[in-house]
């Protein structure tokens, strides 16, 4: 199989085993790309890419661009806030003046769940979901289970908990979806009000106390308190959570194994994981970043490959 | 599908040490030259090569490298089958090099052009030679010849040339395959 099942990288939850490890296998080639002296490939030279963020983003949206450029693809940025969304214009106006321009694919940021969904229904090119509010942020789920798979190895067998705002987190759903596919067995972890209340039935864990669930774990993957999705207080205060679900040395030193700690960023420093333990050797942090930009070259270059792009043949 | 073969394993292997033997005639005693296996095809025909110029001529320290051209094509999204990309491994610089391109069969010259453009990530080489095992000659779409040439075979679109190597069992060997149906 060298083709990806999909048109468009809507979700973790529409792609099969087999894409996952295809991206994976391609990313190990263009990981080795981005380590060159000269650390681009003409591969997209004739493709056209539109970042459309509609919402805010830095390190996603870096990350696609640079994945873009060393892929050779033209890239045009938008983002809403400069942009006559801000004057009423629709989502699929929007876009559909973009496409006028002539671009192949899109790469989207929305606050609304969904938006990628709706609009690869009523647009040609291709689609990625660069995050849909709190549904789905697929290519960090990548990044996320290739960091581990190329720390431990194989997903098959492995832990990992997901510790934190599980209720407002794209990436903790995406995440689920993506380890359990890879074999992986997986356990949410934070205070009751961030935990859904069906999130049982996706086949996954639920653990209150965050002991016990580094104990059970040889993974944690540390998410971002999100206090601006959160409109009333879901718990009393910062350093009651810092207490009960920061990661810090000493809880990590209580274990009588070492796992592996990871976070997608921003980190809020002092609140879900100590400077110390975001530092340390056990933090695959930086590896989660520089992953990243090998995995999206891995999904764009194979969404374009699909060939249904308008490549002039 | 019709099969003749071309080339038996006795003459591949006078064909090998005559390229071994060419490689040190040019190249005396490797200094600044390096080796660069196309892959996935040209990598058998490197490791044989490396084998001869270790065995009969006592050559060991020659950098080795593989080179993946997928993502350089120009024929991304045109072809039938997707393709699917190799591994690359260069663990040294070709700056200022004499870099010599080993490659089981040339037929339009298009995987070497895009090896020419891979390989300038790497470094600017001193020069670039090409050696192949078979030389497709009056198929060529660019302006590409080889400097080392095993065998050349005039074959025509609907034919391939299919290389095997003395891997589980089989026996070296070159053969013509006819693919019926084929434009």
């Amino acid at each position: 199989m060298n083709e990806l099942s999909v048109d468009h990288l809507l979700g973790i939850k529409d792609v099969t085993e087999n894409d996952i490890r295809l991206i994976f296998q391609t990313a190990d080639q263009f990981k080795e790309v981005i380590n060159r002296p000269i650390k681009k490939v003409p591969s997209l030279r004739d493709i056209t890419i539109a970042n459309l963020f509609f919402e805010n983003s830095t390190r996603t949206r870096l990350s696609f661009e640079l994945a873009e450029k060393r892929l050779s693809a033209d890239v045009v940025n938008f983002s809403a806030s400069s942009s006559s969304v801000s004057k009423g214009e629709t989502l699929i106006d929007t876009v559909n003046n973009i496409l006028s321009m002539k671009v192949d694919m899109v790469v989207m940021r929305h606050p609304n769940p969904g938006a990628a969904q709706f609009l690869s229904k009523h647009i040609d090119a291709r689609i990625v979901n660069a995050g849909d509010g709190t549904h789905e942020h697929p290519t960090q789920a990548l990044l996320d289970a290739y960091s581990i798979r190329e720390k431990l190895g194989d997903l098959s067998g492995k832990k990992v908990v997901i510790v934190g705002d599980i209720l407002h987190s794209r990436v903790a759903l995406s995440n689920i979806f993506c380890l359990q596919k890879l074999g992986a067995e997986v356990m949410v972890c934070g205070p009751t009000t961030l935990i859904p209340k069906f999130i049982h039935t996706l086949g996954v864990r639920v653990e209150y106390n965050l002991d016990k669930a580094l104990a059970w774990c040889d993974v944690a993957n540390m998410l971002r308190v999100q206090h601006e999705r959160m409109d009333i207080k879901y718990f009393p205060s910062i350093r009651e959570y810092t207490m009960q679900y920061g990661v810090n040395m000493e809880r990590l030193n209580r274990l009588d194994k070492e796992i592996t700690i990871m976070h997608p960023g921003p980190i809020n420093r002092g609140v879900e994981i100590t400077s110390e333990v975001a530092d340390s050797d056990q933090a695959l942090i930086l590896q989660q970043v520089e992953n990243g930009v090998a995995i999206r070259m891995s999904v764009l270059y194979l969404l374009a490959n699909r060939g249904l792009v308008s490549s002039g043949d | 599908m019709v099969i003749k073969t071309l080339i038996g394993p006795v003459e591949i292997d006078v064909i090998l040490k005559r390229l071994a033997c060419q490689l040190v005639e040019n190249h005396n005693d490797f200094k600044n030259t390096v080796l660069i296996g196309l892959q996935p095809r040209g990598i058998p025909l490197l490791e044989r090569l490396t084998s001869i110029l270790q065995s009969d001529y006592g050559v060991s320290n020659i950098p080795v490298g593989r080179l993946d051209t997928t993502f350089y094509r120009d024929d991304f999204r045109r072809r039938d089958e997707p393709l699917k990309a190799n591994q690359t491994r260069i663990d040294f610089l070709v700056e200022g090099k004499r870099v010599v391109f080993v490659d089981d069969v040339l037929f339009t010259g298009r995987s070497i052009r895009a090896a020419l453009d891979a390989i300038l990530s790497f470094g600017r080489p001193h020069e670039i030679e090409l050696m192949v095992l078979i030389d497709r000659r009056f198929s060529r779409e660019l302006p590409i010849q080889p400097d080392y040439v095993g065998r050349q075979v005039d074959s025509i679109a609907s034919e391939r040339v299919k290389v095997e190597w003395d891997t589980e069992g089989a026996e070296n060997k070159v053969s013509i395959v006819q693919i019926e149906g084929d434009e």
